[in-house]
């Protein structure tokens, strides 16, 4: 059946929108700042994901290790150069801020993907780039699956971090009440610094990802940008794995509506989701917050 | 130990301290009295480096600390339970606890003084795995208290410990602080139970409208007409000295 097939494309996609939403999550549910050039990030580890592997040949897979510290480290620049600005507002102003500095940086980084790697599609075919695994009828491509293993693995990894270590403890109490946190020695900058560092290098990732089993041109920024909010409205702040079963939901939804809709409504059903849980349930399938 | 001179603090337009000084010597436990909206919160959120003065010095162990960022202040050994207790109530009460020992001074005594802290707590040993948003008041503001100590500090400040809770757990809380106060912890003490905290504490300030409006001995400020009939209560003064 054709749903079932979709829907099975749906989930695996989907597992991407929850990783890219997982980074926007972590650093606005921490910051407290929307970061909109999310998805312009997420370009840009696609990117670097195919720079790897057309000048180097580096397998896609392989080269997330080094994509990762990489887009960490830019995450660290970002916030030393802008965001850490952005923060001393009071919350209003905050958000209005990093509303104006983040379509600056989309701006930016936009035209510099397309001085650099040009306005056409690109994606990183391997030689095991259409290899499937059969389930009777249906077809599970393994990139995709793949991706999705590692997009989950990952998340996982994120929630170890945040829940048994020192630090992770300290963004998760920072992001709670900073000035708590900060009577407890916590030094609220640098957990901050953190916090986004490890947002922009989840959003890396999930670019790679993305060049590995769809494509990417300049443009996709601001898509994914969409797909991570409304991820993040559907399943509300404070949880990893809402994101991730958000996500799911999403790219079901998205699958469904392109087997019973046609193929250009698939984008609206993600902003229709977005404005039906806002007036229906604002806290999120899943949020912490009321 | 602890010397605040001559403090001036304004929230933007707002005055809130004017020309405040006081001293805390090791080992005292000092209380800090007056009327709602005095500033009694803003003087100890000051001095633990949450707002920062427009004039005038505050300095612990000889070093000045006005101009240095709060979690460095905690690394120096001074601790504020502040008011309303500010728990992290998403996160466990083991969390919350471990939470306090982030420095690394608190972090090579973590495990001894987690311990320590069951110990004089229990209550906190049993709900350990409780988020700590679900926990009574009393048990709330132990967990406070519990955290603070966490960080290892030698100058304790605490921001209304009574408030909203009842008398039998206000007996006990302050009773820790006794013990503590014993041990050689100095303690800096804002209530507005004034009786309570007057029979315990060494010494006190009165701050008023943003100033210190007067300062001494506990037992003498007990005493004085104008403590009486402004924060004890008619009952007090009916009853005469003491």
């Amino acid at each position: 059946m054709i749903l079932v097939q979709q829907l099975i494309l749906g989930l695996l996609v989907g597992g991407l929108y929850g990783l890219a939403a997982a980074g926007l999550s972590l650093t606005f549910g921490v910051l407290r700042v929307l970061n909109v050039a999310h998805g312009e990030l997420l370009m840009l580890g696609g990117y670097l994901t195919f720079w790897l592997f057309a000048l180097w040949q580096v397998d896609p897979f392989v080269s997330l290790l080094g994509v990762a510290p990489a887009m960490f480290a830019c995450g660290l620049v970002l916030y030393l150069a802008l965001f850490q600005f952005v923060i001393k507002a009071d919350e209003d102003l905050r958000i209005r801020n990093s509303l104006l500095i983040g379509f600056g940086l989309t701006l930016v980084l936009h035209a510099s993907a397309i001085h650099f790697w040009t306005a056409d599609e690109r994606s990183v075919t391997t030689q095991y780039a259409g290899g499937v695994i059969r389930m009777g009828a249906f077809v599970i491509p393994v990139l995709r699956m793949s991706s999705l293993v590692l997009a989950f693995m990952l998340l996982l990894a994120l929630h170890l971090f945040l829940s048994r270590t020192r630090w992770g403890r300290a963004i998760r109490a920072t992001a709670e009440d900073w000035e708590a946190a900060a009577l407890m020695g916590i030094p609220v900058g640098r957990a901050y610094m953190l916090a986004f560092a490890l947002g922009t290098a989840l959003a890396g990732v999930a670019g790679g990802l993305v060049s590995i089993s769809y494509s990417i041109s300049p443009s996709i920024g601001l898509e994914w940008t969409l797909k991570a909010l409304i991820v993040i409205v559907l399943s509300g702040l404070g949880s990893l794995f809402g994101s991730f079963a958000g996500g799911l939901v999403l790219g079901l939804a998205e699958a469904m509506s392109v087997v019973f809709l046609g193929g250009p409504y698939r984008i609206v059903v993600g902003l229709i989701i977005f404005l039906i849980v806002l007036v229906v349930r604002p806290q999120g399938l899943f949020g912490a917050r009321p | 130990m602890l010397e605040v001179e001559n403090l001036q603090v304004a929230y933007g337009e707002l005055p809130a301290l004017h020309d405040v000084s006081l001293a805390i010597r090791p080992g005292e436990m000092v209380a800090l009295v007056g009327p709602n909206g005095a500033g009694k919160s803003t003087l100890l959120k000051t001095v633990a480096g949450l707002v920062k003065p427009r004039l005038g010095k505050i300095r612990w162990e000889d070093q000045p600390i006005d101009a240095v960022a709060p979690q460095r202040i905690v690394e120096r050994g001074i601790a504020l339970v502040p008011e309303g207790r500010r728990l992290f109530a998403s996160m466990t009460v083991m969390e919350n606890l471990e939470l306090g020992a982030f420095t690394r001074r608190a972090q090579i005594e973590k495990d001894a003084q987690l311990e320590r802290m069951f110990t004089i707590f229990p209550r906190l040993f049993e709900r350990r795995d409780q988020r700590a948003g679900s926990l009574s008041g009393g048990e709330q503001q132990m967990l406070a208290l519990g955290r603070a100590l966490m960080g290892l500090p030698r100058l304790l400040m605490l921001d209304e410990p009574s408030l909203g809770l009842a008398p039998k757990i206000v007996e006990s809380i302050f009773a820790i602080l006794g013990d503590l106060s014993r041990a050689g912890m100095a303690l800096l003490i804002v209530e507005q139970n004034v009786h309570t905290v007057l029979s315990l504490a060494q010494r006190a300030y009165i701050l008023e409208n943003g100033r210190i409006a007067g300062a001494g001995e506990s037992k003498a400020l007990l005493d004085d007409d104008h403590i009486r009939s402004a924060y004890l209560g008619p009952l007090a003064q009916k009853r005469g000295k003491g």
